[in-house]
């Protein structure tokens, strides 16, 4: 008895297991994202966090690119720049601003961590991402 | 015996969750015949959050971001991209970006210095305005790491822009897109360099040159 509701169990995992393969290996993957909007999850997913969702578009009507990319030293490349909670909270990188002095603080963490879970690192909408054939050797984040 | 009869079960469980899956992705998949198989139609541009597919809309997050639309409506159209001419809502001051992360008032120092590159072919020459950029940006952005700061030192082809590098490590990702090539290629040749074959081609389409130069101060 005891075995045979072990064996059920694991036939619904099965199934479970191939009902989430079908539905994340052919969902479209209908990401129309704004153009620009960062998505960081080098850490986010294994630490059952949703990944980060950073917007250009919004942060670039109130600041130039120069005090991000060079005073506070965020380089051109998405997970680049090995952000983590730590150095938020020390005022680096994100934490420059989100201070609760130039911005909202850091205990609203939905507000940053509002990505759909397994999505990967990477820019959205980029003219790579979107040729219609994939060009030779793109690297794909 | 029970463990066959379970396999049965489970495999049938399964198929039917597959034929479900597939029902689910063929009514949600489009016409076949669609008007534009491959194009993104203008109704999915500027997304809200709960819907642009990265932002998870059970996330408290998606309800309280700002959607693009809201924040885009009152500035000057683009062509792609964002849809929304930066430069030209710079200029019409319908935004205010920061220079400093903490004064207001702050001001950049502009460059005013033009960089002419002659392509090859009928395309225009390339001009880079360094105006715009300083706008923007900080001298060390680019100078050295993407461009040795030397007219004509730096090799830089469409193959590198679209591979995301020299210009492609903005135009294509954050500054507007590939894609606009006018506004990179915006300074029809000089009829002496030209060659027959060149000035044909530049002829074709004189209604489009205005335009394209008008944004260049
Ligand atoms: C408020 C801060 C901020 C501002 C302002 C800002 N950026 Fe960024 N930028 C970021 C962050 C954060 C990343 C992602 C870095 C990471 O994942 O480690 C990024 C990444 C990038 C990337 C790399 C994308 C890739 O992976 O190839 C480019 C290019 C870029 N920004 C260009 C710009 C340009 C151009 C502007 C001005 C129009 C700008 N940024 C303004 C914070 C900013
Ligand atoms: C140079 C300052 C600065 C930096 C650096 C910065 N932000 Fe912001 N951010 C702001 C300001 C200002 C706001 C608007 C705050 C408000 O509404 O009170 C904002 C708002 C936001 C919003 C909300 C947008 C909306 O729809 O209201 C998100 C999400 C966000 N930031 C994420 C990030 C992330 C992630 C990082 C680091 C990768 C970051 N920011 C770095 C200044 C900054
Ligand atoms: C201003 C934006 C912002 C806010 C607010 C924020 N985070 Fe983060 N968080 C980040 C970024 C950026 C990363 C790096 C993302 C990555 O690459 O996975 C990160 C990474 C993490 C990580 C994994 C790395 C590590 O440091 O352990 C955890 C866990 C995390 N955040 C938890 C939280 C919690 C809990 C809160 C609320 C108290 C919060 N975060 C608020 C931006 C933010
Ligand atoms: C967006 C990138 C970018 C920024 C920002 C930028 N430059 Fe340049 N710069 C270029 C390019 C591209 C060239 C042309 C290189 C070539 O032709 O190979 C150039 C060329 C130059 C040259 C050589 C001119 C000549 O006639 O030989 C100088 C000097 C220069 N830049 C100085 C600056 C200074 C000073 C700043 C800051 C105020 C600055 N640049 C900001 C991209 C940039
Ligand atoms: C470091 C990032 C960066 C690099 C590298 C860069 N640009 Fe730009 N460029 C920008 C930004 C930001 C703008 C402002 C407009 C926007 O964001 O769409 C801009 C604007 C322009 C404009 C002004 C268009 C107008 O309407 O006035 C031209 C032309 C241009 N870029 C050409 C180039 C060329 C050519 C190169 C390579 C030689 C280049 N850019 C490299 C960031 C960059
Ligand atoms: C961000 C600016 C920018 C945009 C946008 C742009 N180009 Fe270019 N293009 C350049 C630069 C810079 C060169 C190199 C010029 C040189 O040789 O110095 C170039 C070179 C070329 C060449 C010469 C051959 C080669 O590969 O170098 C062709 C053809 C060309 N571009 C076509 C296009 C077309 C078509 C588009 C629009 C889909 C376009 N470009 C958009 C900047 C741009």
């Amino acid at each position: 008895m005891a075995i045979e509701r072990k064996q059920w169990k694991s036939a619904i995992v099965i199934a479970a297991t191939a009902w989430m393969a079908v539905l994340f290996g052919f969902a479209p993957s209908e990401a129309t994202a704004e153009y620009g909007d960062v998505v960081m999850n080098e850490y986010s997913d294994e630490a059952g966090m949703r990944p980060v969702v950073f917007p250009h578009w919004f942060h670039r009507i109130r600041f130039r690119c120069k005090v991000c990319h060079a005073d506070l030293g965020f380089k051109f490349q998405a997970g680049g720049n090995d952000i983590n909670m730590l150095k938020i909270i020390d005022g680096e990188y994100c934490g420059a601003c989100h201070n609760g002095d130039v911005a909202w603080s850091v205990e609203n963490c939905d507000l940053c961590h509002s990505g759909k879970a397994g999505t990967p690192t990477q820019v959205h909408e980029s003219t790579l991402q979107k040729l219609i054939m994939p060009a030779g050797g793109a690297p794909k984040k | 015996m029970i463990t066959k009869r379970l396999l049965f079960i489970g495999t049938m469980a399964m198929s039917a969750l597959l034929a479900v899956a597939f029902t689910l992705e063929v009514s949600e998949a489009a016409d076949p015949n669609a008007f534009n198989r491959l194009m993104k139609p203008p109704s999915k541009r500027n997304p809200p959050p709960a819907k642009d597919g990265i932002h998870d809309p059970e996330s408290v997050g998606a309800e309280a971001l700002q959607p693009p639309k809201e924040a885009f409506s009152a500035m000057p159209k683009g062509k792609s991209g964002n849809y929304v001419d930066w430069v030209q809502a710079l200029a019409d001051q319908k935004i205010a970006p920061r220079f400093d992360r903490l004064d207001p008032e702050a001001k950049p120092i502009l460059m005013d210095l033009n960089i002419v590159r002659e392509v090859k072919g009928s395309m225009p020459n390339v001009v880079y305005p360094h105006k715009q950029h300083t706008e923007w940006l900080d001298c060390s952005n680019c100078h050295p790491a993407i461009f040795i700061p030397q007219k004509g030192a730096n090799q830089i082809s469409m193959a590198a822009i679209l591979l995301g590098e020299k210009c492609g490590v903005c135009h294509g990702k954050v500054a507007f897109p590939v894609s606009e090539c006018r506004r990179c290629h915006s300074q029809p040749k000089g009829k002496a360099a030209t060659t027959k074959a060149e000035a044909g081609a530049a002829a074709a389409q004189p209604a489009a040159q205005p335009a394209a130069t008008a944004g260049q101060p």
